[in-house]
Order: C-alpha cells, then structure tokens, then sequence
C-alpha cells in the first residue's frame, strides 16, 4: 500500500503562472481554503518570460482606443474562430485586471502625463501594450506573487499533479508527488482550476521551458473535459536561431513594435511582398509611413512587420525555404538601422529593448545596437486547449475549471501578441471566482479511494521497469523531432499520419521506460511521468490538424491551401477520450456571429 | 567535436561528492547546456532546477569553478576547458539533492515584510500618476528575478549563517522596491533596523558583483535603507525633536 499525505482544500489551482495565481487570489478573497500546486519554485513559471507587454484597451495613449476596437482586434487576429463572449469580456475587462496590478504593487512605464505607457504590438490598430520595457511578465507575476502571499494561499511548490480523481460525475480532487522526496500527495477539493499553460515541450525548437507538457490539457482529456482546436500551434516569428544551445529562445515582437525590421539576404524586406487581403487597409504602403507608425504618428498604418504572428512566421520560412535567409538560417532582424532616424539610437535601444540586449550580447555576441539579430520561427503557444464555457471556465466536467494558456476559446486561430497577459487576468480572475462560487454551492464530495493505489503503481512504474529499458530523455526528444518535421508550421495529410503514427510507437516505448536511481528530487523519473501528458497532447495536436484540410491561422496544410475547406463553413475541432479510451475527434460549427458584434467587427475595419 | 570535463556535485544533505563527466561540447553552449546534456546521456537523475534558460527567471543558479552564476547565462567560451569546470549548489541554501538547495527560508522571509500598501488613488478611475523618472530607480530593483545568487555569496548568510536575524540582500532590494515605491505608504525603517539585521551588512558588495540583473545592491538600495534607519533612529537632532515633540 502506497503510502500518501492528505490536503483538504475548497478550491484547488494547478499552476502558478499569472492565471493560477489570479485565480488563487479571487478564489481566497472569501473564507475559502485554497491550495495551490506548482511544478517549479513560486514566481518561475512561463509568465515570467513574456517581454512585450499586455492588452488592454485603457486608451492612455491613443484615446480612439476602445474595447470594441480590442474586440475587433482579436476577432481579426483568430480569423474569426475565436468564441465572440470571450474576446468581448476580455476586451472589456482587461483594462481593470491592469490598474489592478498597479494597486498590488506593479510599475509600469509611464506616459508624459504620468499614466501607464501603452506601445504598438502586431494586429493591435491602437498602442495597446501596457510593459515595462521588455520583461512585463515578471513584472507581473512578481506582482501578483507578492500579492497573493498575503492571501492566505497554501502553496505547494515543486510538486507535479499526475491524476485528476473524481466521483460520479464530479471532479473531486487530484493525485501528486512532491519532487524533493518523491512522496505522493493527495489533494481533495470541492473545485479544481487548471492552470498549467502550454504544451511547448512537444517540439524541438521552443521558447518553452521543461515544465510546458500539456499537463493541464492532458488532466482534463482524461477527467472527461474536451479539448479543442488543438491544431492552431503558434511559432513565433522571432526566436533566437544561433547559436544552437539558444535555438527557440524568443525574441519580444517589441523589437518591430520599437521600428525593428525584417530583411533577407538580399537586404530586401520581404515583409512589403505579401499582405494578407484581410490587413491590405491597415498596412503601410512605403517603408516610411511603416517607421512613422512605429513612432506614434497616429495618421500612419503599421509595417507589415507587424502583422498577426503566423503570418510573419510563413513569410520568414517562406525567405528561408527559397534560399534568402540569413546564414544560420533564419532571417535578419534589424533595429540598429534606427540610427539613421533618430539621435542617440544606441541608448533608446538598450532603454526599451533591456533584456533583449543583454541575452544578445551574453549568449550571441551580438550588439543588436550595432548588428542585426538572425532569428526564425519557435514554438510558442497553443491557442487551442481545454473547453470552457466563456463566463465561468467551467469544462464539461462539473467542478473543473481552466484559464490562461491551456484553456482555449478566446485567441480562436491566431493570438495576438499581448493578448495571453491579458487572457490570464481575465480569464483567471474569473476562473477564481466562479470556482469558489462552485464551491460554496456544493458541498464536499468524498475521494473513492480504489483508484489510487492504482494510480500509485502506475506513477512507480518507471523504477520497476527492468534496467535496460527506454531513457526518457531520449524518448522525449524522438517526440520532438517527429513533432516538429512533421507537425511543424507546414502540414500535409502525409506528414500528419505518419506524426500519428509515429505517437502511437513511441506511446508503446514510453510503456518500458526505466528511472533509474530513487524517488529523490529525480529529473529522469520526473521526465519519464511527464511523457505520458507529452504524447496524448502531441496525438491531440496531431489528429486536429488532420481533421482541419485548410489552412488558417496558424494552422498550414500544404495540401489544402484554401482558408475554407468546401462547403464545410467555419468549425472547430472537439477532441474528447472515448469510453474504449481512444482519442476522438468532431467537429462543432462556430456559432453566427450576433448583429451586435457583427456591427462592432465592421465600425472598427 | 571538442570533449571537456565537468566536475558536479552529486548526492544529498547526507553524503554528496564531485563525480566526473566527460562530454561533448560544442560553439555556443553553457553550463546549463553541458549539464542537460550529461543528464540525458550518463545521469538521468541528476538534480538541477532551470525553467527559461535566458536569464528571465532565476532558477539555475549554482557555483561555477567557485564562482556563483546562473548556468544558462555562463557561457563555455569564457571559461577554461582544459581542465575539469567544477559545478556545485549554491552553498549558502541547505542541500537537496546534487544541484537543487533548499532555498524556502528566502519564501518565509518574504512573507514576513509589510506588503505594498498604497496611498488612495489619484484619478476617480482608481488609478495612480507617477513621472517615469520617479520610478526609474524602483524599476532597477524590480528586475531582481530572485535567483539568491546575493544571499548565496553575502557572508553574514554564507559564513555567520545569521538566516534568522538577517534578511540579505535579496529581501534589502525587495524592502528598497517598497520603501521607494512613489505610492507606497508603509514605513519598514524600524523592522529593518531590528528584525531585519541591515546593521549586519559591511557594504562588501559581493551581492552588487553577482548580480546576474546588474542591480547596484549595494549602493542603489542597501545605502540609502541604512542612510533613512539613521535618520530616523540616530540622529540626534531629530532625536531631540522625537523627545521634545512627543
């Protein structure tokens, strides 16, 4: 019998990036008990790395600003896949989750008139992006870190969620181990929210760190929640590409927001070649009117640099693939030239672009102030995920919840850059809220316990398993080459069965895998158990993006060119585990649009 | 490809030496990388914490060849291959397991500071108006990505191992961040003098040295904490005013 401490919580949250920890905090502003379980130490989580800044319609620099401008905005961006109630709370309620963090403590750069600063960013008309200069991630998840310490908040640190355990219906609470000494835990809980962001793990070149395994994704799929529009995986334009320990590391869209170009081997900016139809009336037509816009000049239109995120990713491979890139292939991104703009170029750069700076000049050799940077697509986010109903973030489960990164709805085919800071809060918050809502409506249900001695063996097996067996590591890195040749930013049916396939074979494999040493603080055995979340996300990923024969968004099918498939209309993709517990997929039509927003979509152009 | 030696420190708070590991290395890379690599391929339940790999988060803190870094920012070009490099834990933090310490006093030590308390709004909208260059100097402190690497090498920590009486540099910054905040009304002067232990600071500046965020520890905020701790405290004439004032 294995054995196992007990945590009895109202609300519990998996993941403390920006939306777990929003979530924490609205979940704990009444009596409640709230638990909240992390992978990594407290302030580590991916939020930490987000550069640019976050969306918000408050309208501090550009007063033409509005919700329904950030509305349109977002709708434009995900090719109008997005759920519409979502991308309308969100626009609404993103400029309040801002000046909230100011009252917790956060500092954001500042206008003349001494408001939060707001700056241009790809698919938004207006400045939009609340930041402090490159590193707004931190900013507020020390923010909301320091904030929530003093909410009452029990944290379990280094400690990984394998099982969500229900009863009946009802999610009831979840089974873990804590990393330093490899002792299971069991929590119980009235509310679960999931918060544990992407699956960036999944592909060779990512800006992800080890802890993005789809974990939350494949949590749900397992407790009967449905997963959908997993195809639409965003690479990100600008990663680092040389040299190749740093491959994937991002590179903040704020360097083009800054006036930052794109150039190919020729020096030509490629970027002017192909303008998608849908931005034709909001993209400059010269390169000067590109370097106004960027420099707040209200009657200019935006370069084509900063066009939505998938588009500039297939222009960069597009370069690359006909033999203009840069020599490591990539391609050149250039914010040096400003120098021939405005005095003092040198300084400006390394005010705004701090971080960006020093991650060149330390792990590249490169003086962005003086040179241009080599970068290429890397893995980035996934907008698809877990289903949630727009208002509350309840999955079909009864008493499971999710935000941010692994929930989806809100980014639709495309997100747009400043738009996930901005999802987290929101959509954290209100996760928070209508979990501890959940929570007082219904009372405790108890844990059957059969199942967890179960779970228990299953979570020993790599240990069991006889010396010899598979390496985790290597398997996990077989995982990421199929991935990323054959699930990457081109697909085609070919390269899509093949990835399914592929899965399936190393599925079996990850069944022998062998931990060795003991349960203490073991990297290996960690990897080993996360690899199950790792492949039912890669099938996940996989199956959707065979069943979308178009290309939109992020989602490129080398064989289906067309944004629409034939009479097939727009639709999302619903992933869900069958009662023989394969993998599923349908599709759902996208709800018609309401007149209201309908009117909103066309007043903003 | 080149091959060099990388010397880590392998066991827990019970028993734990230097193992040897020969790897391949190659143009570019850094320790976090040789490590990762010797993970995958000759010890796959050797301990090391890392998220970001950029340093953005702090996490992959260690001593390298004695000195304290973070490993994914360590590059192997800037270090002599020739010989063994020797990679340890923060020495300073109790040890887990290999590379990972136990760095949880720094989380308590944290908890227990005065939050953020800040002033009534400015704006009807609940909102605050600041001069950017107001909040220039805060800004450099909330850079700090928390990885201890200061309180790692501050010897009231490392050698007096005063953990109880002495907050360290990282948490002096943290205190400077809220103390210097343009809208925060808290005052922390008395806590710092005598819970908090900013007496104990010799102004060494090993802390400003290590800093992997380039904040000037030391001078930007530990100075003037205990520039205001003497105003308020010990200065005589204000002394007189306090007794006199009542």
């Amino acid at each position: 019998m294995a054995s196992y401490e007990t945590f009895d919580y109202d609300v519990l949250i998996i993941g403390a990036g920006g939306a777990g920890l929003r979530a924490a905090i609205e979940a704990a502003t009444g009596d409640l008990k709230v638990g909240l379980v992390c992978k990594s130490l407290l302030g580590k989580a991916h939020t930490v790395m987000a550069e640019g800044g976050v969306a918000a319609a408050l309208a501090n620099v550009d007063e033409r600003d509005s919700w329904r401008a950030h509305f349109a905005d977002t709708m434009r961006g995900g090719q109008y896949l997005s759920n519409a109630r979502m991308a309308e709370l969100h626009a609404k309620e993103s400029p309040d989750r801002v000046r909230e963090l100011e009252a917790w403590g956060a500092l954001f750069d500042r206008t003349q008139d001494g408001s939060i600063l707001q700056r241009n960013f790809g698919g938004h008309q207006y400045p939009r992006l609340a930041h402090v200069g490159d590193r707004t991630g931190l900013e507020m998840i020390r923010a909301l870190q320091d904030h929530g310490i003093h909410q009452g908040i029990e944290v379990h640190m280094e400690n990984t969620i394998t099982t969500l355990l229900k009863t009946g219906d009802r999610v009831s609470g979840a089974f873990g181990y804590e990393r330093e000494k490899g002792r299971f835990k069991i929590f119980s809980a009235k509310a679960i929210v999931l918060a544990t962001g992407g699956v960036g793990k999944a592909y060779k070149i990512t800006s992800n760190s080890w802890e993005y395994t789809g974990d939350g994704h494949s949590l749900a799929y397992h407790a009967g929640a449905e997963l959908i529009d997993m195809e639409f995986v965003q690479f990100h334009p600008t990663g680092m590409v040389w040299p190749p320990s740093v491959r994937g590391i991002l590179v903040t869209e704020g360097v083009r927001g800054e006036g930052g170009i794109l150039t190919n081997s020729e020096g030509n900016r490629f970027m002017f070649d192909d303008i998608p139809e849908l931005y034709v009336n909001q993209t400059a037509d010269s390169t000067e009117e590109g370097w106004l816009y960027t420099q707040g000049d209200r009657e200019a239109r935006r370069p084509p640099e900063l066009l939505t995120r998938d588009h500039v990713a297939r222009c960069i491979v597009r370069e690359v693939h006909e033999g203009r890139g840069s020599p490591h292939g990539g391609v050149f991104l250039d914010i040096a030239w400003i120098k021939e703009k405005i005095p003092n170029a040198q300084e400006h750069i390394r005010r705004k672009l701090p971080s960006m700076y020093h991650q060149f000049k330390e792990l590249a050799d490169i003086d962005i102030t003086e040179e241009p940077m080599e970068v290429g697509p890397t893995t980035h986010y996934i907008m698809g995920g877990i289903r949630v109903d727009a208002d509350t973030q309840m999955t079909c489960v009864p008493g499971l919840f999710a935000a941010g990164e692994c929930a989806a709805g809100l980014h639709g085919a495309n997100r747009l850059g400043g738009n996930s800071l901005s999802d987290l809060l929101v959509f954290g918050k209100r996760a928070g809220e209508y979990a501890a809502q959940f929570a007082e409506e219904n009372g405790a249900v108890p844990l059957e316990d059969s199942s967890v001695e179960e779970i228990a063996q299953h979570v020993l097996k790599p240990f069991d398993n006889p010396e010899g067996g598979e390496n985790p590591y290597q398997i996990q890195s077989e995982l990421q080459d199929k991935m990323q040749e054959l699930v990457g930013i081109a697909r085609s049916q070919e390269s899509l069965t093949q990835a399914l396939e592929e899965v399936q074979t190393l599925r079996e494999k990850a069944e022998n895998v062998h931990s060795i040493g003991n349960r203490e603080y073991n990297s290996g055995w960690h990897t080993a158990l996360d690899l199950d979340c790792l492949i039912t996300v890669s099938e996940a990923i996989a199956l959707a993006a065979l069943e979308r024969r178009a290309s939109i968004g992020a989602h490129s099918r080398d064989d289906f060119p067309e944004k629409e498939e034939q009479g097939a209309g727009k639709y999302n993709t619903i992933v869900h585990k069958t009662e023989d517990n394969t993998m599923a997929i349908r599709r759902e039509p996208v709800p018609e649009l309401t007149e209201e927003y309908e009117q909103i979509i066309e007043e903003m152009g | 490809m080149d091959k060099a030696t990388f010397r880590i420190w392998r066991g827990d708070a019970n028993e734990a030496d230097f193992v040897d590991y020969e790897t391949e290395v190659s143009e570019g890379m850094v320790v976090l990388d040789a490590v990762h690599r010797i993970q995958a391929e000759q010890a796959n339940d050797l301990a090391v914490r890392w998220n970001c790999k950029a340093g953005k988060c702090g996490s992959c803190s260690a001593e390298v060849n004695g000195n304290p870094k973070l490993m994914c920012m360590t590059r192997l070009n800037d270090i002599p291959l020739d010989q063994p490099v020797t990679v340890e834990p923060m020495r300073a933090f109790p040890l887990i397991k290999d590379l990972v310490t136990d760095v949880s006093w720094n989380f308590k030590v944290k908890e227990k500071m005065k939050p953020f308390t800040p002033r009534p709004p400015d704006a009807e909208d609940g909102t605050w108006r600041m001069e950017q260059e107001d909040i220039d100097h805060v800004q450099e402190f909330r850079k700090c990505i928390e990885c201890f690497l200061c309180q790692d090498v501050c010897h009231v920590l490392r050698e007096h191992h005063l953990h109880d009486e002495f907050i360290g540099p990282r948490f002096f910054v943290y205190a400077a961040s809220l103390e210097m905040h343009p809208i925060d009304t808290e005052n922390r002067l008395e806590e710092l003098k005598d819970l908090d232990g900013i007496g104990y600071c010799n102004i060494t500046k090993c802390c400003t040295n290590v800093c992997p965020e380039h904040i000037t520890i030391t001078d930007n905020a530990i100075i003037p904490l205990k520039e205001r701790v003497v105003d308020q405290f010990y200065d005589p004439i204000k002394k007189l005013f306090r007794v006199f004032g009542g």
